[in-house]
Order: structure tokens, then C-alpha cells, then sequence
């Protein structure tokens, strides 16, 4: 089974080919049926692929060589784990559910069909993130991803807005990639390598000749790749505005599968990061100071899908801290739990938006719960989930963050504590405002409210399902010794020595969290069970404005840049070199009227007849001598 | 063999002259046809190894007719072969005056460019070189756009100026060694090398100019935006896709080796000025408005990421000099097809005036999106391995600042999405009306097109035959 790793990306690729070549003529249904039986079929595969490796499996399959010169040999290769294999099942299954519901939500648009294309090469591109086996094939999945992100936050290309969101959000991850960049290069300078193996082999020998500092290096700039990637301070603002995109890619891009690229990459370094404390750090205060800032904005936006997002920068936060005490599989774990309940999320979000004729302010929503129960109810899950209620799988996702934090560093569990506790509110303001109370949007509005077709509600109730039992992988140590999840992962990942904590302090700590979750939901409710939305002053205008970061990037980076650009443009190309260079030519041209020698305009025919009278001289050397 | 690749091409054009009307554009579309089988041969029999040429020229001076074809010949051979008849096929339908010398012209500055690519005397080298320039100095001349005369001669004086600088350090080097063959690339090389390191030290900017000016590098550009801008979009291929290499190949069979210590001498500053190149031309990039200026600024970011890998020193370097090299020519040579086609029908380059090409003409707008992205080196495009193979050649080179360098340029990636994508979003995008109205893609420029992007994609994908085909360069170079 796992030699025939290569298909599970070959079916999206095929999708892909298929709906890209035929976008014209393929007719919408069937362009949606192909592209979510592709991916339906890497999930088959996937599925076998998980029991294989369950069972203790661990191989590399190699394509063929793809770079191949002198010290330099980097293979197109994949890597088969346990670690590898849980992403497939994410990537895969979350993607079914997000094709099928696609098939639904894109079909008035005339696009249909490129956009299944759009997405198929998307699972590729990821499916090619998780599996490779060294970081050129990972690097290849990352930028792959990005240039689908780029186009699907651009689908509706007529509009300036989005277009202008879609390349932000690709150019700020290129900042990042420079960093995933000279970390590649570094690596690949002081180990000769790019495929884990052998560079995870060296650094566990121990007897590679590379310094402390520079183990930190390569891990920073890795992480800087992260960052972008995973839309980490102070590279997170192109991920809010790529809202713009359809609302099931904000699902399966923008909150379950890409932009966990960068806590993936860290969680495959970790024997990396295990030796770079310096860097894990600085990846620990990063996560923290994202999770409380996105939150903070959370809790002021008007838009259902920017909460959302600012909620999954949080989130993504969260998971950064994790990793940033070596817990990386908690952080994976959140990973996992984090896909199933935000991707619900968001499509019981897109099934909002539908509903109300495109309408995202949340202010013209109200009592939606009456019209739509399936969306409701699963809304009202993953708003339970990720609130962290006991039960509920991002309970025990969260809670083992914040136990790693607390074994780790007080300072960060009590900001992270925070931050959970904001997380329940937002939600919960969120969850009241869309679906309790009064519709506060216009008749014609209220009279097509309609709860949503089976090919919307099915991956609904899925998700919830699963966002109700999917925490249970990893149970608390003092309910049960065996961390399901935990285990499975120990193959691949070695966690940085996790200390072992009393049964009382779990105790404690789960009865906080607990009651932050409860306390903070029902704050959340019931502080907008009567909304007023009178214009923001003071701080709450500053939330709503989201800090003005995006007017502060524009102030100290863009303008200046673009100035400085105008500058360099007028005045030192035009005028300095140019000049320079037209004076030189003057002078020449001066010269050569003086002294006849020259004749402006004439030069060229003197070169002419110059190169004539060596073709001349070549055929007559030719043909006598020859 | 390889006379025939000079041959063909330089008797076709001669008689292109000779014939009325539009027959010449069939001949020059057999003609490059023929060229390109040509070198698709020369580059398969390379792989056992270099194919050579040589018979008295002028004994007198101490020249001959050599030509050799190594790997990197091959490869440039090779790319000149495939960009002729795209560039012919793709202006199959437009009407050019007297498309007899047009074509005619066209053919013999094939002729000279592949001389240089093949030349093994440098006094050869240098007559070639100068035989490439000249027609392309007509074409732009009678061919070109408003500011024609002016610029074409800026272009010419200037290109000019450095030829003769070179010639004047090649005919010292000569002088070194008396005797029929004392231009002998051998012979070059020894006497060059045996100069003290002060003497290397001034010969080498004597020869470098010439070589700096066509690539071109940082200060030397500014003829390059004015030339692309007033020539027709045939000759800016050439220019861009095919001349510029020759500086990038002088620079590797004509320089690295003739004066190895004065090389050594200049490194860092030559790379200094080709990272200060990346950057600011990149700055120049996203403050255009036309495109085809847009393009050559984006092409010179490129060409200095080249060079500064050309002097690195390493191993990986040079050979993703000779990947770039290759897949430079060809993805600008996408770059101006699509310029092309955007300027007949919508008679301007001004991207402010642009709009909407993603509704009228989906098909082109896809090409220009591929094109695109291999111009910002996406992986899984022709762009990435060698600018990943670049990056790591400047990084591990042997200066202490190849950090610094490698980081600089690397700047260049971030910036080069920046104005490439905004050429995207203002020519693709967008709801321009006036744009609404065109026709997509014709069946020629099709047939075009696709050539490059089915290159684009394939060399991006399995990359191993481009690879192969260079593979002995660097080895051949580095001592």
C-alpha cells in the first residue's frame, strides 16, 4: 500500500488536468463530481495508507531524481509516517466534505468548473506539503498552495478588492518564504543534505560540526516561513482580508489545511527545534502575543467571516505556543480538532451567507436559528467546541496547550488563559448575534431565509460529529493513560521533555479551564442577547479597526517603498545614470564633430562596412585556402 | 555540423534580400526550422562529449575558423533554435514593410549570435559578435517606435564602445603569443593567466565592459528599457532572450578563464553590483506603467541575480547559471509574446489603460498567468531550479559576505511578486470595458504559445535534461 503513496496526489492532479483543460466545456455537475471523486479517492487511499502506518510502517518512496548536479542531489521523494499520514486524513477527508458541499454553494456561478480545478490542484499542492520527504519537495507543496490561495481568494477577479486581497496574501507569504529559504540553504551548507533523514540523523548523532547559534538560525528562519504561512504576527494581515475568497476555500485553505502548513513544518523539524531553545522561544512568545492580539480584534468585528478569521489566527496562536514548549503533538492534536470544528465553522457560516443572499454583516442578522435548525444546532457545536466546553474536542486540545504552557512558562499559560477566555466570548457574540433574537435585516432578506440543501447540511452534520468526538483521541492524563493520538505520533515525533505534572495540578487546571469556558460563553450570550451597535468609540473603535496594523504596514512599508521606487525612477535612473551616460555621449559626439572624424548618424554604416570587409575577407580566406 | 548552424541561417537571410514580397517569411520560417533540427542534434551529439571545427581563417593575424560545441553551446545553440521560429510563427499573421530585409535581417543576426555561441578563436568571437549587432542596430533603426533614432543610436554607441574595448584586450592577449593561432581560445586562456594579477586586474574591466554593458548589469542598463521599448517586439525578443546571453556566455567562456586572478580580484564588487542591480531594478519594475518596460526591468533584476551567481565561485552556481540561462530565454520569451499580443489588440502597453483580458480572452490570460508565475520562479515552472540552484551557488560562495549577497537578492523574490503580479491584476483583472471586445488568441499565436509553455512546464517539472545537457560546464570552468 504504501508504494502506492504517489496516487493519493496523482487523483487531484488528474481532477485538475481534467476540469482545468476542459473548464469550457465540461458541464458544472459533472465538473464538480470529478473534481470531489479525485479527492475522494486519495482519501480511500489515505485511509489505508493511516492502518498501514498505525501498524508501525515508515518508508520513503522515491519518483525520480529531480535536481541532480554535482554535491547537489535532491530527490522527488515521499515520506510515509505517522505524522505524514495524519495530515493525509485531514487534507483528504475535510476536502471531500468541502468539495461536496462546493458542488452546492458554487453552483450559480458561472466558474464552477475552473474553481473545482482550482481546488484539485490545491489538495495536490498540500498533499505534496505533507508528503515530502525532504524540504525542496515541501517548499514546492508550499508555494503550490500559495499560488492557489492566490488565485480562489481572487476567483471573482472583476472586482479590485478581492484581486488586491489575493495578492497581499501572496506576497506576504513570499516574505516568509525567504526565510524557509536561506533556512533551506543553510541546511543544505552545513549538513549537505535537504531530505529529514539524513539531516534528522545527524542532529540526533550529535556529531554534526555545527554550533548552538547556528541550530537557532536555521530554526528561525524556518519559522519565519511559518509565519507567513500560517498568517503568525507580524505576517497575519493578508489572512483576514482573504476572506474575499469563496467561503468553502476560507474552510478548507484559510482555516483546516493551509495555513497549518507552518505548525506542520515546525512538528516535522521537531528534532530540529529540540536543540534551537533560543528559537522555540521565540516561536512560544510569537504564538502567544498573535493568539491575544487576533482575539482582541475578534471580539469587535462585524463581519461573520472576519471573526473567523482573526478566530483562526488566534487559534493558530494557540497551536504555536504549543509547539513553542515542544509539545508538538498537542500542537497537532489542535491541529486536528481545530479543522474539524473551524471548517464547520465556516461552511455552516457560507450556509448563513447563502441564506441571506450574500449578506456577511452580522448587525443585519438576528434570529436565524428559527429559519435554519441544521445550521444552527452544528453552529451552535462549533462554537461549543472551540469555546473549549468540557466534552467537546477543543476542550481537550486547548487544555493540553495550556498544560504544556503551565509546565513550560507560567507567564505564557496565564496570556493563553486569556486568550481562552476572549475565545469563548467572541463565539459566543458571534453565535447570538446570527442566530438568536430578532431578524434585523430587510423583509425581502427574511422572506427568502431557508435552511440550505443536503449537499451543505450533510458535511455540516459530519463536521459536527466529529467536533464533538474528535477530541477523545487524546484524553487527558488523569482520565486515561493511553493518549491515542500521542502514541500514534511517537514514531515521528519526539517531544521536548514534557514534565510530568502532579494528578492534583491537572485536576486544578482542568476545573479553570472548565470554568473560564463556561463563565466566558455565557458572558459572550449574554451580553448581546439585546444588541445595540451605536458607532465604537475609544478602544472598541480601535478593535474594530483592528489596531490600524494595515494602515500602519501602509505608512512604514508600502508608501515608502513605492516612493522611494518613484525617486529612484525619476531621478537617480533618468537624471544620474542616464545623464551620465547621454553626457559622455555628447561629449563623444563633440568631439567627433571637431574632428571631422566622426560624423553623427554615420557611425554605424563605417561598422557595417567594417564587418563586411571581414565577411569578405572570410570568404575569400574560405575559398582559397579551402 | 556546426557550420552548417551558422551557415543556414546567414545564406538564407543574404538571399531573404533577393526575394519580393512576403516569400520571406516562409524561407525564414524554413530557415529557423532547420536551425532548430540542427541543434536539437548538436545538443544530442554533445552528450558524448564536445563537437569541434576548426580551418585556417587568416593565418596572417593569427586567426582561424574554430568552432567547438560543448554543453553550454549546445544549450544556448539549442535555445536560439527554438526562440527563432516562435518568434516567426507568432508574427505569422502581421503585416511588416519590406518584410524582405526585416526577415533578412532577423536571419543573419541568428547567424551572428549563434558565431559567438560557437566560436572557439576570439577574434572569431568578436567578428560574430559584432555580426549579431549590426542587423539588430537596422531593425530597430527603420522598425522600431517614435524615439527610434535616438535611442537605436544610444544603444549602438554604447554597445559599440564596449566591443572595442574588448577587441582592444583580446588583440594585447594575441600579441602574447605569436604564431597562425595565437586567438586560439587555448592560447587566449594561457597568455591571459600568465599575466601578473595587475595586469589581469585593468584587462579585466577591458573585456568585462562589453560584456557588463549587453547583459546588462547595474550601471550599465540604461540603454536596455529605452532599446525594448522602441524596438518591435521581434527584435526585443531577440535582444532579451538571445543577445543578453551572449554577454552572460562571454563572460563565462571569454572572461572567468582568460583572467582568472583579475577575477578574483573584482568578485565582490562585481557581485556587489549585480545584488544592488537585483534590487533596484526591481524597485524600477513596480513604479512602470508600460509594460514592456515593466519587462525589462524585471529581466535586468534577473540577469544580476546571473551574474552575481557567475562569479560566486561555485559549483551549484554555474550550473544553475546554465539551467537559468536557458529558461530565462524562454520564459521572456513567453513575456513578449504576450505583451505582443496585448499591444495589437489593444493598441497600447499602458497597464493603466488595461483591464479585463480574464473575461475577453481567458485563454491568453492563462498563458500570461503561467508566464507569470514562472517569471517569479514558482517551483513546479522552469524558473525554480535554477534560481534555487542560483541562490544556493551565491550562498556557498567563496566571499565572506555570500550570506549578506544571497539574502539581498534574495529581496529580489519578494519584490519581483510584487510587480508581477500587479501587471497581472492590471492587465487580466478587473471589469475595463473597452477591453470586453477582442479576439483570444489566434491559431498561430496558439501554436506559439503553447511551444513555450509546454517548456515552461516539462523543464519545471523534470528538469534532468536540461540538467544533463550542462552538466559538464562548471566542472569545465572552476578550476
Amino acid at each position: 500500500m504504501t508504494d502506492l503513496v504517489y496516487l493519493i496526489p496523482l487523483f487531484p492532479l488528474i481532477g485538475f488536468l481534467i476540469n482545468g483543460l476542459g473548464w469550457r466545456t465540461i458541464p458544472k455537475s459533472i465538473g464538480g463530481i470529478i473534481g470531489s471523486l479525485a479527492v475522494l479517492a486519495s482519501f480511500a487511499v489515505s485511509l489505508g495508507i493511516f492502518f498501514e502506518v498505525r501498524s508501525g510502517v515508515s518508508k520513503t518512496v522515491t519518483l525520480f531524481d529531480f535536481i541532480e548536479t554535482g554535491s547537489l542531489h535532491i530527490p522527488l521523494a515521499f515520506q510515509v509516517d505517522s505524522l505524514s499520514a495524519l495530515f493525509l486524513l485531514i487534507i483528504t477527508g475535510i476536502g471531500f466534505l468541502i468539495h461536496v458541499y462546493s458542488t452546492s454553494y458554487m453552483h450559480d456561478d458561472e466558474g464552477m468548473v475552473k474553481y473545482f480545478a482550482y481546488l484539485n490542484l490545491f489538495v495536490f499542492s498540500m498533499l505534496l506539503l505533507v508528503l515530502g520527504a525532504n524540504y525542496l519537495v515541501m517548499f514546492i507543496g508550499w508555494e503550490g498552495v500559495g499560488l492557489c490561495s492566490y488565485l480562489l481568494i481572487g476567483f471573482w477577479f472583476k472586482n479590485r478588492d478581492y484581486t488586491n486581497a489575493a495578492k497581499k496574501a501572496f506576497v506576504m507569504n513570499r516574505i516568509g518564504d525567504l526565510g524557509f529559504l536561506v533556512g533551506m540553504l543553510l541546511i543544505l551548507y552545513h549538513f549537505g543534505t535537504l531530505t529529514y533523514s539524513d539531516f534528522f540523523g545527524q542532529l540526533q548523532n550529535g556529531n554534526a560540526p555545527v554550533s548552538n547559534s547556528t541550530y537557532n538560525w536555521i530554526a528561525i528562519c524556518l519559522f519565519i516561513g511559518a509565519m507567513g504561512k500560517s498568517a503568525q504576527i507580524p505576517l497575519y494581515t493578508w489572512l483576514p482580508d482573504a476572506m474575499a475568497g469563496p467561503t468553502p476555500v476560507s474552510a478548507l485553505i484559510h482555516a483546516a489545511t493551509m495555513v497549518t502548513a507552518g505548525i506542520y513544518m515546525i512538528a516535522r523539524s521537531n528534532a530540529l527545534y529540540n536543540l534551537a531553545p533560543a528559537a522555540l522561544h521565540l516561536v512560544a512568545w510569537i504564538g502567544c502575543a498573535t493568539a491575544l492580539l487576533a482575539a482582541t480584534i475578534a471580539i469587535k468585528q462585524y463581519d461573520i467571516k472576519k471573526v473567523l478569521a482573526y478566530s483562526t489566527v488566534s487559534q493558530l496562536g494557540f497551536m504555536f505556543m504549543a509547539l513553542g514548549m515542544g509539545a508538538y503533538t498537542t500542537a497537532v492534536f489542535h491541529v486536528m480538532t481545530h479543522a474539524f470544528f473551524k471548517a464547520l465553522l465556516f461552511l455552516g457560516s457560507g450556509s448563513v451567507i447563502h441564506a441571506m443572499g450574500g449578506e456577511q454583516d452580522i448587525r443585519k442578522m438576528g434570529g436565524l436559528g428559527k429559519h435554519m435548525k441544521i445550521t444552527q444546532i452544528t453552529f451552535l457545536i462549533g462554537c461549543l467546541a472551540i469555546a473549549g466546553i468540557p466534552g467537546f474536542s477543543g476542550f481537550f486540545s486547548k487544555d493540553e496547550i495550556l498544560g504544556s504552557t503551565f509546565a513550560g512558562n507560567k507567564a505564557i499559560y496565564v496570556l493563553g488563559l486569556i486568550g481562552a477566555m476572549m475565545t469563548a466570548f467572541y463565539m459566543f457574540r458571534l453565535y447570538t448575534l446570527t442566530f438568536t433574537g430578532t431578524f434585523r435585516g430587510t423583509h425581502e432578506q427574511e422572506h427568502h431565509l431557508h435552511e440550505s440543501p443536503a449537499a451543505i447540511t450533510i458535511p455540516l452534520i459530519i463536521l459536527a460529529i466529529l467536533s464533538v468526538v474528535g477530541g477523545y483521541v487524546g484524553l487527558p492524563a488523569v482520565i486515561s493513560e493511553h493518549h491515542m493520538l500521542g502514541s500514534f505520533l511517537s514514531s515521528s515525533v519526539t517531544n521536548l521533555g514534557l514534565h510530568e505534572m502532579e494528578h492534583s495540578t491537572e485536576w486544578m487546571l482542568l476545573g479553570i479551564s472548565t470554568v473560564v469556558a463556561i463563565v466566558f460563553s455565557i458572558a459572550g450570550f449574554a451580553a448581546n442577547r439585546k444588541p445595540s451597535f451605536a458607532p465604537n468609540t475609544g478602544l472598541s473603535k480601535v478593535l474594530e479597526n483592528k489596531w490600524y496594523v494595515d494602515e500602519l504596514y501602509d505608512s512604514i512599508i508600502v508608501r515608502p517603498i513605492t516612493a522611494f521606487s518613484n525617486i529612484l525612477d525619476r531621478f537617480v535612473e533618468k537624471m544620474a545614470i542616464d545623464g551620465l551616460v547621454n553626457g559622455i555621449g555628447k561629449t563623444v559626439r563633440w568631439g567627433g564633430d571637431r574632428t571631422r572624424l566622426l560624423q553623427t548618424g554615420q557611425v554605424g554604416f563605417y561598422i557595417f562596412m567594417m564587418v563586411i570587409g571581414m565577411t569578405v575577407l572570410f570568404a575569400i580566406s574560405f575559398f582559397w585556402i579551402g | 555540423m556546426l557550420t552548417l548552424l551558422i551557415f543556414v541561417p546567414l545564406i538564407a537571410g543574404i538571399f531573404s534580400f533577393l526575394v519580393k514580397g512576403n516569400g520571406a517569411k516562409g524561407l525564414a520560417l524554413a530557415s529557423s526550422l532547420a536551425t532548430l533540427a540542427l541543434s536539437a542534434y548538436v545538443a544530442f551529439e554533445t552528450g558524448n562529449g564536445p563537437l569541434g571545427f576548426s580551418m585556417p581563417w587568416i593565418p596572417q593575424l593569427g586567426t582561424q575558423f574554430s568552432l567547438q560545441a560543448d554543453g553550454m553551446s549546445a544549450m544556448l545553440c539549442l535555445l536560439t533554435g527554438i526562440v527563432m521560429p516562435v518568434v516567426i510563427i507568432a508574427n505569422w499573421n502581421k503585416e511588416v514593410e519590406r518584410p524582405w530585409s526585416f526577415y533578412g535581417l532577423m536571419l543573419l543576426s541568428q547567424a551572428g549570435i549563434t558565431g559567438v555561441f560557437l566560436a572557439y578563436d576570439a577574434l572569431l568571437f568578436y567578428f560574430f559578435w559584432e555580426l549579431a549587432l549590426i542587423p539588430v542596430y537596422f531593425l530597430c533603426s527603420r522598425w522600431g517606435g517614435e524615439r527610434r533614432i535616438a535611442v537605436t543610436f544610444k544603444f549602438f554607441v554604447y554597445t559599440f564602445l564596449g566591443s572595442l574595448m574588448m577587441l582592444a584586450g583580446l588583440i594585447y592577449l594575441a600579441t602574447l603569443t605569436p604564431g597562425a593561432d595565437s586567438y586560439s581560445w587555448a592560447n587566449i586562456t594561457r597568455a591571459g593567466a600568465s599575466l601578473s594579477p595587475e595586469n589581469q586586474s585593468w584587462l579585466f574591466w577591458l573585456i568585462f565592459i562589453a560584456f557588463a554593458i549587453k547583459m546588462p548589469i547595474f550601471p550599465f542598463h540604461t540603454w536596455q528599457p529605452d532599446t525594448y521599448e522602441q524596438s518591435p517586439t521581434p527584435v526585443t525578443i531577440i535582444l532579451s532572450a538571445l543577445m543578453v546571453k551572449m554577454g552572460m556566455f562571454a563572460v563565462v567562456r571569454w572572461l572567468l578563464p582568460v583572467v582568472p586572478s583579475g577575477v578574483a580580484f573584482w568578485t565582490d564588487t562585481v557581485i556587489v553590483l549585480s545584488v544592488i542591480g537585483i534590487v533596484y531594478a526591481s524597485l524600477l519594475a513596480i513604479v512602470q506603467t508600460d509594460l514592456k518596460r515593466l519587462v525589462a526591468y524585471s529581466s535586468i533584476a534577473h540577469m544580476g541575480l546571473m551574474c552575481a551567481a557567475a562569479f560566486a565561485h561555485s559549483e551549484v552556481g554555474m550550473h544553475g547559471l546554465m539551467v537559468q540561462m536557458f529558461n530565462h530565454g524562454i520564459n521572456i520569451t513567453g513575456m513578449w509574446l504576450i505583451v505582443s499580443m496585448v499591444e495589437n489588440r489593444w493598441g497600447t502597453r499602458d497597464m493603466s489603460k488595461l483591464g479585463g483580458m480574464a473575461t475577453s480572452a481567458p485563454q491568453m490570460s492563462i498563458a500570461l498567468l503561467i508566464i507569470a508565475f514562472a517569471n517569479i520562479a514558482l517551483p513546479l515552472t522552469n524558473g525554480f531550479i535554477g534560481e534555487f540552484m542560483l541562490f544556493n551557488g551565491i550562498f556557498q560562495g567563496a566571499s565572506a559576505f555570500s550570506m549578506t549577497y544571497m539574502v539581498v537578492a534574495g529581496v529580489g523574490i519578494i519584490l519581483g511578486a510584487v510587480y508581477t503580479l500587479n501587471m497581472v491584476q492590471k492587465t487580466a483583472f478587473g471589469n475595463t470595458v473597452p477591453m470586453q471586445v477582442a479576439k483570444d488568441m489566434t491559431l498561430n499565436e496558439s501554436v506559439a504559445m503553447a511551444l513555450i509553455v509546454v517548456l515552461v512546464i516539462f523543464l519545471g517539472v523534470y528538469p534532468k535534461p536540461l540538467l544533463e545537457l550542462t552538466s559538464g560546464i562548471s566542472g569545465a570552468i572552476l578550476p
